[in-house]
């Protein structure tokens, strides 16, 4: 018999049809109306702006923003006697910005890590942060692979892991 | 378009069934059984994988100890997602097919999927402070969330708002599918946009960023998360065809029965 014919199948009643096209045209005209609406808020969506932005001169000066980054390897400076703190941050393309920050860092933060500062940008191109937060990546490890990886964690945050931590495979 | 309309049919065995299990009546009795092997796997499943998680499982070479939470925010933050998926596919049911029982299954996940939502942000603020130094920060994945849990709370307020049950069914359903955009917007934001929370660690087309020693009692956990999640909703469901069967003559007799 075939998958038509009028005793095995029926056809959906025509009133549903219509109520399904209506939710259909309903969802899509939302979606297309949040689609244009976030597309023109996109710069504003963005928690951020990246070093390259940044050095572009896209970015306003002497204003609230925040700029993010992975901190340059060897960047690092710390001012004896205070907690002023300086560094690079990179986007791992050429493009670098020197931030300075008085406080407390993050447990997470270190060179090559990635953070988000908060804080203005000066006229001379150095970012001035007031606040400092670690960025991580999605990928987990245990201390062992990360050592085997070649991953280290940042300075001053050894994890325990038992009687091996990272520092055993190198 | 309307070619393709013209040639939905329904085999109709498939027909009966939907329309069977558009019955309150037959949703009550036949998941009855269910419940309590629903609940016990679901225990089963959680407690192992949540002791194996917190206990077992080696620490981040990164964060320590304080990524272990992962095994409560990302099977919360899972359901928080699909739960509001499922209303909005029972609110589609409602309009199309005006199905009591869709209803009441959109009645009873609202106020569930909500509390999955709060738990994925609390837990995901708890996790924030050590990590990245801060309990909140409005980058567009933590705002998604949260106009998630808007969404929840706006739906379970317009149900109690309305004094026409199904006018406030028809309402809450056209709410669930309009929100319903919000869901990939939380699972795109963020690669879309710059945001301060990492990207995911799980995809259907590529290896976990996670050896199988951290993912294993995560996977545990999300297949119990289910679980709870399906006997909290089929529970819920019973106890909403009860409430409002409850002047027909099959509640009034189960009731006879059980008071003798």
């Amino acid at each position: 018999m075939p998958w038509g014919s009028k005793r095995k199948s029926s056809r959906m009643h025509p009133k549903r049809k219509q109520r399904l096209l209506v939710i259909g045209v309903l969802v899509g005209g939302v979606g297309l109306t949040t689609a244009l609406v976030l597309n023109a808020l996109n710069e504003n969506i963005n928690l951020f702006y990246p070093p390259d932005q940044i050095v572009a001169g896209m970015a306003p000066v002497d204003q609230r923003i925040r700029a993010g980054g992975v901190v340059v390897e060897g960047s690092v400076f710390r001012e004896t006697g205070s907690m002023m703190v300086s560094f690079l941050i990179s986007d791992l393309d050429g493009s670098e910005v020197p931030v300075t920050f008085e406080g407390i860092l993050p447990n997470l933060f270190g060179e090559g890590q990635g953070i988000v500062a908060n804080g203005r940008l000066g006229a001379d191109g150095v970012f001035v942060a007031s606040e400092v937060l670690a960025k991580h990546d999605e990928n987990y490890m245990p201390a062992e692979l990360a050592a085997m990886r070649g991953r280290k964690p940042p300075m001053g945050n050894e994890v325990d892991s038992g009687s091996n931590g990272y520092s055993a495979g190198g | 378009m309307k070619y393709i309309f013209d040639r939905l049919r329904w085999p109709d065995g498939l027909r009966r069934l939907w329309h069977r299990m558009g019955s309150p009546r037959w949703f009550y009795e036949t998941t009855g059984p269910w419940v309590p092997w629903l609940a016990a796997a679901a225990a089963l499943l959680i407690g192992v994988g949540t002791v194996w998680g917190l206990a077992y499982a080696p620490p981040d070479y990164l964060q320590g100890d304080s990524f272990r939470i992962i095994y409560i925010h990302v099977p919360a933050a899972y359901l928080a997602q699909a739960g509001y998926i499922l209303m909005a596919i029972c609110g589609v049911v409602l309009l199309v097919w005006r199905m009591k029982l869709a209803d009441m299954v959109m009645a009873t996940v609202a106020p569930i999927g909500a509390a999955f939502t709060f738990l994925a942000l609390a837990t995901g603020s708890i996790w924030g402070k050590p990590t990245w130094g801060t309990y909140w920060i409005w980058d567009a994945r933590i705002t998604s969330v949260l106009i998630l849990l808007f969404l929840y709370l706006g739906i379970m307020g317009l149900r109690r708002a309305i004094e026409r049950p199904e006018a406030a069914g028809r309402a809450c359903a056209i709410l669930a599918i309009v929100g319903v955009i919000n869901i990939p917007i939380i699972k795109y934001s963020v690669d879309w946009w710059m945001t301060l929370h990492q990207p995911a660690t799980f995809s259907v087309t590529s290896a976990p960023a996670m050896p199988p020693i951290m993912w294993l009692p995560l996977l545990l956990n999300v297949l119990g998360f289910n679980l709870l999640f399906a006997v909290s909703v089929i529970q819920g469901t019973r106890t909403e065809v009860l409430l409002r069967e409850r002047r027909t003559r099959w509640v009034t007799d189960l009731c006879r029965q059980e008071r003798a």
